[in-house]
C-alpha cells in the first residue's frame, strides 16, 4: 500500500468513526462534553505508556477510556452539586486533566516517547511506518488496524441501538417510559467517544478528533432533516474532508491533521452559505422574495381600496418606500399584468383585481 | 529564596496577568460564557501565527494584535452561527474552536519548515512559557491589564446589569448590545494577554477557574471580583514557581492544576456554599428529625395505652420506624443525656420535659393535619404524610399563626386530640373560639 493511500485510509476511518458518534453528539447538544473528552484522555495514554512502558494499544486504549469515562463523570459530579453550571463544569474540568497529561509528559519525558506537540494535532504522516507485528510477521499499519477496530465497534454499536439513540436524542422522558434505557445509553455513548477519541488521539492529536467530531456533524445538521441521512452526510463530509486535507498539506506542506480539519471546516463553510433549506444566501433570498410578495399585495390591496389612479407621490408617500424599492414593485406588478401605468398615475387591472381577491380568500382561509 | 532580575519580571507578569483573568473570568462565569472565552482562545492562534509571517518579528506587539483581531473574529463567527444557523451555541463553539485551531496549527507548521521558523518560538503559544516572557512584554501585559481594570471599573455598573438582569437594562434604554461587546473585547484582550504564559489550550482555565472557586465565598460581585483577581494572581505565581523548579515544565499546565486544586479546596470548605458544611448540615437536620421521631412516638405511645409517660418496651419502638436496636439505644442515650427520657433494661418513658416537646411534636402535626384537610381540602388520607414532614420545619410563630387561623381547633381530622400548649389553657378569646 502505497504511504499516501495508508494515510488518507486512516484519516477517512478517523472521520468516518468520529461522524458516527458525533452526529448524537451535536444533536443532544453535547458537542462540547467531546470536546473535554479528547483533552481529558491525554493522562489516561500517559499512564499507559509509563506502566506498560511500550506504546501497545491495548493499556492506551483501556487507560484513556478509564479517563474519557472519568472526565463525563467528573463534569456531571461538579454540575450536580448545584455550585457550577454545566458549560464552567465542563471548561474546569478538562484542562486539569489534561494539563495532569502535560505535567506527566514534560516530567517522565525521557521515559514517555510521546511529544507535547503532538498531543495537539497527531502524527498521521507516521502512520505508514509504524507497523503492527504480530508472532513475528508485519500485518500493515497499526493505526488502520486500531482505527478500523474503533470503526466497526462504533458502527456495531449505532447499528444495534439505532432506535434506542434516535428515540434517547429527540425523546428522553418517552425512551424511559417504554423501557429503552436512556441513561445506559448516555453512557455507552460517552464509552464509544471515548474509545473513538483514543483511536484517533495518536494520529490526529486531541483537538483535531473535536473538528472530526463536531464539524461534518454539523454541517450534515446543516443539510436534512432526519437522523439516518444526517449520519451519512456526516460521514461522507469527514472523508471527503480527509481526502481534501491530505491534498492541501501535501500541497502547502503542512501538518496533515490540521489540514484535515481546515477543509472541514471549508466544507462547513460552504454548506452554511448554500444549503438549500438553511443556508444563509437560501434564506436571504426566501426573505426577499417574501417582501417583495407583501409589497406587491400591499400596494394592490391600496389601489383596490382607494378605487381610483394614485400617483408615485402618493404611493411613495403611503407606504414610506424609497424610489428604486417603488419602482421595483411597480414594474412586477405591470409585468405580470396587475396594475398598469398611464400618464404617471397607476392603475389596478382587472386580472390584478381578480389577484387580490383570491389572495385575500387564501389568507383568510389559511388563518380560519 | 531570593529571586534573580528575570525571574521577578516573570512573577510580576504572571501575577498581573492572573488578576486580569480573574476579573474578566468572573463574568464569563456569571454569563456562562465559559466555553466561548474557550473557544476564543483557540481562535486567536491563527492569528499568532499570520501575524508572524507578515512581520517575521518576534517581538509580541504585533502578535498579540494578530490574536486581538482573530479572536475577535472567531467570536463573531459563533455568535453568527448560534443567530443565522440552526446549530444550538455548543455545536457552534465546537465547529469555530476546532477549525480555527486547525488553520492555526496548518499555519504554525508551514513556519516551522521555512528558514526563520525554528526561532519562531511560536510553540510557546500552545501550553505556554512563562520563562520566555521578557521585561518589555512584561510592560505590555501591565498596560493592558491596567487598561482591563481601569474599563472594568468605569462599567462596573453597566456590566453588572449586564449579568443579572439584562432585560430590565434594556428596558432602561442602556445599550447592552454595545456592554456585551465590551465585555468580549476585554476577554479577548486578557486571553491575548495570558497566551504567551498559559497558552492556547489552557487559557479557559485561567479565566474560569479562579473565578468558579472566588465564586464559592461569595455572593457579592464586587468581593467576587477582589477574590478571582487575588486567587487569580496567587495561583499564577504558585503555578510559575512549580514550572520553574521543575525542569521546565510548561507554565500553563501548572498553573491550571494549582488554581484547580484551590476550586476543590473551595467547593469543599467555603462557609455557607461548602459541600462538607452542607453535607453536615444535612445530618444534624436528619439526627434532630430522628431525635424528634423518637420522642413523638414514645408520647402516641402513651396515647394510644391511655397512660401518658408509660414505659415502652425496646421491641415496641423497634417496630415503630424499623429501626435496629443499636440505632435506637444510641439514639435514646443522647436523649437521655439531654434530659428528655430515662431509660432501663426493658424500655424507656417520657421525663416531663420530654413529654412537653413531644406535646409539641404532635400538636403541629395534627394541627397541619387540620389546615390541609379543612383549608386546602385534602382526603383524609392525604394529610398525615405531609404532616410527618412539617411538624419538623413549623416554626412557633407559623404555629401560633396556624392555629389562630383554624380557630383553635381541639380535634384533628382522624378524630384525635389536638394537645394544647402547657400553661395555655383555653384559647384567649372565647368569641374566636372554636367551632
Amino acid at each position: 500500500m502505497s504511504p499516501a493511500l495508508v494515510i488518507i485510509l486512516v484519516g477517512s476511518l478517523v472521520a468516518a468513526s468520529c461522524a458516527l458518534v458525533g452526529s448524537f453528539l451535536v444533536l443532544r447538544k453535547m458537542a462540547l462534553v467531546g470536546d473535554a473528552i479528547s483533552h481529558a484522555v491525554l493522562p489516561g495514554i500517559v499512564i499507559a505508556f509509563l506502566l506498560s512502558g511500550s506504546r501497545a494499544s491495548l493499556p492506551m486504549l483501556v487507560g484513556a477510556g478509564a479517563f474519557g469515562v472519568l472526565t463525563v463523570l467528573l463534569v456531571e459530579l461538579f454540575h450536580k452539586t448545584g455550585r457550577l453550571h454545566e458549560d464552567a463544569s465542563i471548561g474546569v474540568v478538562f484542562p486539569v486533566l489534561f494539563s495532569f497529561g502535560v505535567l506527566l509528559i514534560s516530567r517522565y519525558a525521557n521515559q514517555v516517547d510521546l511529544d507535547l506537540d503532538c498531543v495537539l494535532y497527531g502524527e498521521i504522516a507516521y502512520a505508514p511506518w509504524d507497523q503492527l507485528k504480530l508472532a513475528g510477521q508485519l500485518l500493515g499499519p497499526k493505526a488502520l488496524w486500531l482505527n478500523g477496530l474503533v470503526f466497526a465497534v462504533n458502527l456495531l454499536f449505532v447499528g444495534l441501538c439505532y432506535k434506542e439513540l434516535k428515540l434517547g436524542t429527540f425523546d428522553p422522558e418517552l425512551a424511559a417510559a417504554l423501557g429503552f434505557a436512556p441513561t445506559l445509553m448516555h453512557y455507552l455513548l460517552m464509552g464509544s467517544v471515548s474509545l473513538t477519541v483514543v483511536g484517533a488521539f495518536e494520529s490526529v492529536g486531541a483537538i483535531l478528533v473535536v473538528a472530526m467530531l463536531v464539524v461534518p456533524p454539523a454541517t450534515a445538521y446543516l443539510l436534512t432533516e432526519r437522523l439516518s441521512r444526517m449520519i451519512a452526510l456526516a460521514m461522507a463530509f469527514g472523508v471527503a474532508s480527509a481526502i481534501a486535507g491530505y491534498g492541501l498539506a501535501r500541497w502547502i506542506d503542512a501538518s496533515i491533521a490540521g489540514a484535515i480539519g481546515v477543509a472541514a471546516g471549508g466544507f462547513f463553510l460552504l454548506t452554511f452559505l448554500l444549503s438549500p433549506r438553511h443556508g444563509l444566501i437560501a434564506k436571504a433570498l426566501r426573505h426577499r422574495r417574501l417582501s417583495e410578495a407583501t409589497a406587491e399585495q400591499m400596494l394592490l390591496l391600496h389601489l383596490k381600496a382607494e378605487g381610483q389612479g394614485l400617483s408615485r407621490e402618493h404611493l411613495g408617500r403611503r407606504f414610506g418606500w424609497s424610489e428604486p424599492r417603488l419602482e421595483a414593485t411597480l414594474t412586477a406588478l405591470t409585468q405580470r399584468g396587475h396594475a398598469r401605468r398611464d400618464n404617471g398615475k397607476c392603475y389596478l387591472t382587472e386580472s390584478g383585481a381578480r389577484f387580490i381577491e383570491a389572495t385575500g380568500q387564501e389568507l383568510i382561509r389559511d388563518r380560519g | 529564596m531570593s529571586l534573580s532580575y528575570s525571574a521577578q519580571v516573570v512573577l510580576a507578569g504572571v501575577s498581573l496577568l492572573g488578576v486580569a483573568g480573574g476579573v474578566v473570568g468572573s463574568f464569563a462565569l456569571l454569563r456562562r460564557q465559559s466555553l466561548l472565552s474557550d473557544a476564543l482562545a483557540h481562535a486567536a492562534l491563527p492569528g499568532v501565527c499570520v501575524a508572524f509571517l507578515l512581520t517575521e518579528s518576534k517581538s509580541s506587539l504585533p502578535l498579540l494584535v494578530g490574536a486581538l483581531v482573530s479572536g475577535l473574529l472567531g467570536t463573531l463567527a459563533v455568535t453568527t452561527l448560534v443567530r443565522r444557523s440552526r446549530l444550538k451555541a455548543d455545536s457552534a463553539i465546537g465547529v469555530v474552536l476546532s477549525v480555527f485551531f486547525a488553520l492555526g496549527i496548518v499555519l504554525l507548521t508551514r513556519i516551522q519548515k521555512l528558514p526563520l521558523g525554528n526561532q519562531s518560538g511560536l510553540d510557546k503559544y500552545l501550553f505556554g512559557q512563562a520563562a520566555t516572557l521578557m521585561p518589555r512584554d512584561v510592560a505590555t501585559i501591565g498596560a493592558l491589564t491596567a487598561v482591563v481594570l481601569l474599563l472594568v471599573a468605569f462599567f462596573y455598573k453597566e456590566l453588572k446589569l449586564l449579568c443579572f438582569d439584562r432585560e430590565f437594562g434594556a428596558s432602561l434604554g442602556w445599550p447592552m448590545r454595545r456592554i456585551e461587546l465590551l465585555l468580549v473585547f476585554l476577554l479577548v484582550t486578557v486571553v491575548v494577554v495570558g497566551l504567551q504564559a498559559v497558552g492556547v489550550v489552557l487559557m479557559v482555565a485561567a479565566l474560569i477557574t479562579p473565578a468558579a472557586a472566588a465564586r464559592q465565598w461569595t455572593d457579592r460581585l464586587s468581593t467576587l471580583l477582589l477574590l478571582a483577581a487575588a486567587i487569580g494572581g496567587g495561583v499564577g505565581v504558585a503555578g510559575t514557581l512549580i514550572s520553574a523548579s521543575w525542569a521546565n515544565a510548561p507554565t500553563g499546565p501548572a498553573i491550571v492544576v494549582v488554581s484547580s486544586a484551590v476550586l476543590v479546596v473551595s467547593l469543599l470548605f467555603a462557609p455557607r456554599r461548602g459541600l462538607v458544611w452542607a453535607r453536615l448540615r444535612a445530618r444534624a437536620l436528619a439526627r434532630r428529625i430522628r431525635r424528634e421521631n423518637l420522642l413523638k412516638d414514645l408520647y402516641l405511645e402513651g396515647e394510644r395505652r391511655a397512660a401518658p409517660g408509660a414505659l415502652v418496651g425496646w421491641s415496641d419502638l423497634m417496630g415503630q420506624r424499623g429501626q435496629g436496636r443499636r440505632r435506637l439505644s444510641a439514639l435514646a442515650r443522647s436523649l437521655a443525656a439531654s434530659g428528655l427520657l430515662a431509660r432501663g433494661s426493658e424500655g424507656v418513658r417520657l421525663t416531663a420535659e420530654g413529654e412537653a416537646a413531644a406535646r409539641e411534636l404532635v400538636r403541629r402535626h395534627r394541627l397541619w393535619e387540620v389546615y390541609l384537610a379543612r383549608r386546602l381540602e385534602l382526603p383524609l388520607d392525604h394529610v398525615h404524610r405531609d404532616a410527618e414532614v412539617m411538624e419538623h420545619a413549623l416554626t412557633e410563630s407559623a404555629v401560633a399563626e396556624l392555629e389562630e387561623l383554624l380557630g383553635w381547633p381541639e380535634r384533628d381530622p382522624h378524630g384525635r386530640p389536638i394537645p394544647r400548649r402547657q400553661g395555655l389553657a383555653a384559647p384567649p378569646s372565647p368569641l374566636r373560639g372554636a367551632a
